[in-house]
């Protein structure tokens, strides 16, 4: 299976971070179904030019996080489960939350103010045919 | 079969300005280990060890289970090298020299010397002479890699060539490794090649080994903790921060023991994160040089 992966060099995340979100990627948009084989470790390395050990890092926490499953000497799968899409974005939800509290924090900004700019930004992302 | 395609035990070497000390030096196989100093650390004299082309004076040296120098007619035979400093036959083409590597080494592997030539964008029928220096770069190390080695030895293979010529390489590097009965072991001052290639890392400086572990580890323990204090106070000394910058009441923590504690011990005493970033592998290898020289333990 080709990854057709691009890892960007001016990326400040991990290589490793950067082929774990991939991965999530196709499994989410549905390139990738449960049962289907992922390239080997050593295929992607190569593919990818990065070191064997960083993407053996990155398919060790897509397995812990139970994406995929890996058995070994036959290398790694999706994981049979149907709300794997849904748990990406919940982990995005989840991440860009967190980097909105570091911000207000560094900021200086009062939980009541980032609650009102949320909703704020709530209300923007709404289709314009339903404002009035 | 042996774990380690490259071992060297408590090694030493003793010249009137220089000397190489209780050099420990693990290659395991199947893995690419980058090898890093700054010039005139030790990196040549120790691949030149390695290889056979110099005795040590202390310590053991293993190579494909073989010991050196005693064994090297036996080991050079799964031993692909090349260094920056090789030198080819100028007058003769490249041809003649694959032809006369072809004839000692059975492993030669035509087909993929083809693809190396089409690649590397070198000319058979080209004079060593006429070549540029990155060109001969390329020759030889498509004398190495058609020989599909056990154990590729590079000394500085990127050092040189230019933008597409260093991607080739590390390109057919990486190919390389999907085999996982072979290892590589590259010398280089480029930590950027060195970081997106490498399994295992070693640091070496002034002849002696200054850190060793594997790349992910590496990356992993060594950050940059940004923090604000309360007021006109010193960041208080936290275990596996080795280093602090402070002007004012902001200041910038280095570790090379990481650890989500760190930050958290800050906010216990009143200090505000601002940041936690990591660090590239040029700048890991800097600071560990910078303290390692200063005597700090890291």
């Amino acid at each position: 299976m080709l990854s057709g992966f691009v890892l960007s060099q001016a990326d400040g995340r991990p290589m490793y971070l950067q082929i774990i979100e991939q991965v999530r990627r196709r499994i989410a948009v549905g390139d990738w179904k449960a049962g289907e084989l992922l390239p080997s470790i050593r295929q992607l390395a190569a593919d990818l030019q990065v070191s064997v050990i960083t993407v053996k890092r990155a398919y060790l926490e897509l397995e812990r996080e139970g994406l995929i499953l890996t058995h070994h000497g036959k290398g790694s799968v999706v994981a049979a489960r149907t709300d794997a899409a849904t748990q990406v974005y919940e982990q995005e939800l989840t991440t860009h939350l967190e980097q909105a509290a570091h911000l207000a924090g560094v900021l200086g900004i009062s939980t009541r103010e980032v609650q009102a700019r949320l909703r704020d930004a709530i209300e923007q992302t709404k289709p314009a045919a339903v404002k009035p | 079969m042996n774990e380690f395609a490259v071992q060297l035990t408590g090694v030493g070497k003793d010249y009137r300005f220089f000397s190489l000390n209780d050099v420990r030096l693990e290659v395991p196989v199947g893995q690419i280990m980058g090898f890093i100093g700054p010039n005139g650390a030790g990196k040549s004299t120790t691949i030149r060890i390695l290889m056979g082309l110099v005795h040590q004076d202390r310590g053991e040296v293993r190579v494909l289970g073989h010991s050196m120098p005693k064994k090297q007619a036996a080991a050079k035979r799964d031993i692909g090298f090349a260094s920056e400093d090789m030198r080819l036959y100028g007058s003769s083409t490249l041809d003649w020299h694959m032809r006369f590597v072809r004839s000692v080494y059975p492993s030669w592997d035509e087909s993929y010397a083809q693809t190396l030539l089409k690649r590397f964008d070198l000319r058979r029928e080209q004079r060593i002479t006429g070549m540029s220096h990155g060109q001969q770069v390329k020759a030889g190390l498509l004398l190495a890699l058609a020989r599909r080695p056990r154990l590729l030895i590079l000394d500085e293979p990127t050092t040189g060539l230019d933008p597409v010529a260093r991607h080739e390489v590390i390109r057919e590097l990486t190919a390389v490794m999907q085999d996982d009965h072979r290892s590589i072991l590259f010398s280089s001052h480029n930590t950027h090649d060195i970081e997106q290639i490498s399994d295992q890392i070693t640091f070496i400086d002034r002849g002696r080994i200054i850190d060793c572990r594997d790349k992910e580890s590496f990356l992993d323990r060594w950050r940059r903790i940004r923090v604000e204090l309360p007021g006109d106070v010193d960041v208080p000394a936290l275990p596996g921060i080795i280093g602090v910058l402070q002007t004012g009441r902001l200041a910038v923590a280095t570790t090379n023991a990481f650890d989500v504690s760190l930050p958290r011990a800050y906010e216990a005493a009143g200090i505000r994160v601002h940041a936690v970033e990591n660090m590239t592998l040029e700048e890991i290898f800097v600071t560990n040089v910078h303290y390692s020289r200063e005597g700090v333990a890291v």
